[in-house]
């Protein structure tokens, strides 16, 4: 860092210089700081520094019991906050081999996908803004306020939900829940059409994300990219078809992928992936099982002896917990391998040799979420 | 009409009580202050209307509580920023730092004099108004370029830098689109290019290269104001605030009106040059003259609202996506577009009514 590289043209002496995008910078969405190496306007080198929002919440797991350490994940990735909770609810139920009951699996399902329309759409929004399109991030936010309003009646929070609890969910849907996810679904097939017209089809939009970021699919991999920024490039990651948890293995719907792994790429099938939620959830919606929400869990959980993993995919790919237990009512280690941490490490990598704009429109299409890199 | 007389009226009374040298000072300063309040209100005003147009475009209500529609709004927001203490950094250059807002809102003030807002209502008919213009608003990114350059702020000098290489390229379409219709009129006196007018607008008296013309100039005109989709000087998803980063309270003030005056600028050379400034359509209120402020201020407002228009759809454009657009695009047809208007000209295939 503290090399200055001299550039020396025929008559006049330019230097590099460093900048500070960050901790407080619109484009880093959160508490991200990058320090930039930048000739000009072009970009030589970027360093993510973390830990400005990190809370430890591994550590802080470890003295929690298993219900509460639910509550913490709400707070890593709170745009997908149902998802993470389900992650830790799945992995200790694996651990305790509890049948859990068809209702809580296709509500537990619908939900993530509200929840995943609920992230892509912020996303889309603020993906707009970030490349100067301002008007974006309130076509975004109408259609997440239903969403959220749904999760309200539901749970009674709108972001961080805590809807999952070990063994099942906290309550049972609410008798509106299965109109309202209709009304929303009815709504949004024909918003999101408006989507495309107001930025995909935009010719400066795609001059400034085509051929822009471009990551391979070897590159993909081995920088352990998961979600849409891998699929972007070709990288069948979605652990939902290859792993399939809750009702995923009962519904049928297409992983998207895409070959170019530039920035509109990454673009296109965000969006894409907003039709595939719809449809899994028309395919749930109507035929919810009867039965209990719920099943008994000890007061106390106290794991077996051992190790366990569970992955599941989040609206940025994928979260994985990784839970060593040594048989008391704490575990005695927990690791959660977030999709942002991954995601996050191949920007240098991506936008070494692009302008300060190409690296905001590309860091748009990572889709981070600050708190879920820190954690 | 009314205006005349009581200008006429001020005028023989000044000369009346004091020597003539004395009262052409005085009466100018009258008109210059007269000017500076007007505008300054109507500034305000170009944001409140900003506002609303952009919460119309976003699904929300805009500025609608202090007072009816929320018109006291830009005045209670002005009299926050007059108040409020001006904050700077001790190591920028103090002076370049503070003169520099100056220059912007100055130039911008200045290009106001020349518009024909009716056939008797215009402050200075200077024989060169549209070079005058053109002139006036280059000097506005003097203050632009000072300001990121003296405040010592890296994010500063970027968008100060891109601002320069921004107005410089499009000041060359800006000229060469506006040369392209001073053909049509043989005159560069705003007063004059009116009088053409009064045979059919220059928009439809050069129909197709005029209406070429007219797209190059409000795609450049829009990027002399930087703003959006050209707004890489201030865009605050790469650069924070850009170039006034380091300006608060009035000084931030002046760049900030300085941008809504320079808007509407760009829309009035357009209304004069394109639409037959304060000429009526088909000359239906021809005889009653003072309606001709409400006719050019009409047509000013309709293109100020097509630029938010644009700010409020396009997404931004890089630095050398914007470069290429101006050199690579919009010069090249602007030549060409000018040689064709000179053989429409020449071989009178204009239309006249």
């Amino acid at each position: 860092m503290e090399t200055v590289t001299e550039i020396t043209t025929r008559n006049f002496k330019s230097q590099e210089y460093f900048i500070n995008m960050g901790p407080q910078h619109p484009a880093t969405h959160g508490v991200l700081r990058l320090v930039l190496t930048i000739d000009g306007e072009i970009i030589k080198k970027v360093e993510p520094d973390l830990g400005y929002i990190h809370r430890s919440i591994e550590k802080m797991s470890e003295r929690d019991s298993y219900q509460q350490i639910v509550h913490l994940t709400d707070r890593m990735d709170y745009l997908s906050s149902h998802i993470n909770n389900e992650a830790v609810c799945l992995a200790v139920e694996n651990a305790l081999q509890l049948e859990i009951p068809d209702r809580v699996k296709v509500i537990r399902t619908i939900i993530s996908e509200l929840t995943r329309i609920a992230s892509h759409t912020l996303w889309w929004g603020v993906m707009g803004m970030d490349v100067g399109a301002l008007t974006t991030y309130f076509y975004g936010f109408r259609d997440r306020e239903m969403i959220n309003d749904i999760f309200e009646e539901t749970c009674g929070a709108r972001l961080t939900m805590n809807y999952n609890a070990p063994g099942g969910l906290m309550f049972d849907i609410h008798p509106n829940f299965v109109q309202r996810v209709k009304d929303f679904i009815a709504h949004f097939k024909t918003k999101l059409p408006e989507y495309d017209r107001l930025l995909t089809g935009n010719v400066i939009f795609q001059k400034r994300t085509k051929g822009v970021g471009i990551l391979t699919k070897e590159d993909a991999i081995s920088f352990g990219a998961s979600g849409p920024v891998g699929r972007a490039s070709g990288y069948s990651c979605d652990v939902r078809k290859h792993h399939p948890y809750s009702a995923y293995d009962r519904v049928q719907f297409n992983e998207i992928l895409d070959t170019e792994g530039d920035t509109f790429a990454r673009y296109r099938v965000r969006v894409q992936e907003m039709w595939e939620s719809m449809s899994i959830i028309e395919q749930l919606i109507d035929n919810i099982p009867e039965g209990e929400y719920k099943v008994k869990t000890n007061a106390v959980i106290k794991l077996p002896k051992g190790e366990f993993y569970q992955k599941v995919e989040t609206a940025r790919g994928e979260l994985g917990v990784y839970i060593i237990s040594t048989g008391t009512k704490n575990p005695y280690r927990i690791k959660f391998r977030s999709p942002g941490f991954s995601n996050l490490s191949l920007l240098n990598h991506i936008t070494v040799g692009g302008k300060i704009g190409d690296l905001v429109a590309t860091m748009a299409t990572l889709d981070l979420v600050i708190p879920d890199i820190d954690r | 009409m009314k205006i005349v007389s009581i200008t006429k009226t001020v005028h023989d009374w000044l000369f009346s009580i004091m020597p003539e040298g004395a009262a052409s000072i005085v009466e100018m300063v009258l008109i210059a202050v007269a000017y500076l309040a007007f505008f300054a209100v109507a500034g305000l005003y170009l944001v409140l209307l900003e506002r609303r147009v952009a919460a119309w475009f976003q699904l929300r209500l805009g500025p609608n509580r202090v007072g009816p529609q929320g018109i006291f709004q830009t005045m209670a927001d002005a009299l926050k920023l007059v108040s409020k203490e001006l904050t700077g950094t001790i190591k920028a250059d103090n002076f370049l730092y503070n003169l520099a807002p100056y220059f912007v809102i100055v130039s911008s003030l200045m290009a106001l004099a020349v518009f024909p807002f009716t056939q008797e209502f215009q402050a200075f008919d200077i024989n060169i108004g549209i070079f005058f213009l053109i002139a006036i608003s280059s000097i506005g990114v003097i203050g632009i370029l000072l300001g990121g350059w003296s405040s010592n702020n890296k994010y500063a000098l970027i968008g100060a830098m891109r601002s320069g290489v921004q107005t410089i390229s499009y000041e060359l379409s800006v000229g060469l689109s506006l040369l392209t219709m001073v053909l049509l009129t043989g005159t560069l006196q705003l007063s004059e290019i009116v009088e053409v007018q009064k045979n059919g607008w220059l928009i439809v008296q050069g129909h197709i290269p005029a209406i070429i013309a007219f797209m190059i100039y409000m795609i450049a005109g829009t990027a002399e104001t930087n703003r959006a989709p050209f707004d890489l000087v201030e865009a605050e998803s790469e650069l924070g605030a850009g170039f006034h980063t380091e300006y608060s309270g009035m000084k931030f003030a002046y760049f900030f009106l300085a941008e809504f005056i320079n808007m509407f600028i760009i829309a009035a050379i357009a209304t004069t040059i394109f639409f037959g400034a304060w000429l009526s359509p088909f000359g239906i209120t021809d005889s009653i003259p003072w309606l001709g402020v409400f006719w050019f201020l009409g047509k000013t407002l309709l293109l100020v609202f097509l630029m938010m228009w644009f700010r409020w759809t396009f997404p931004r454009l890089r630095v050398d996506q914007l470069l290429t657009l101006e050199w690579k695009y919009l010069l090249p047809i602007n030549l060409v577009n000018i040689v064709i208007m000179a053989i429409l000209v020449w071989l009178n295939l204009t239309i006249k009514f």
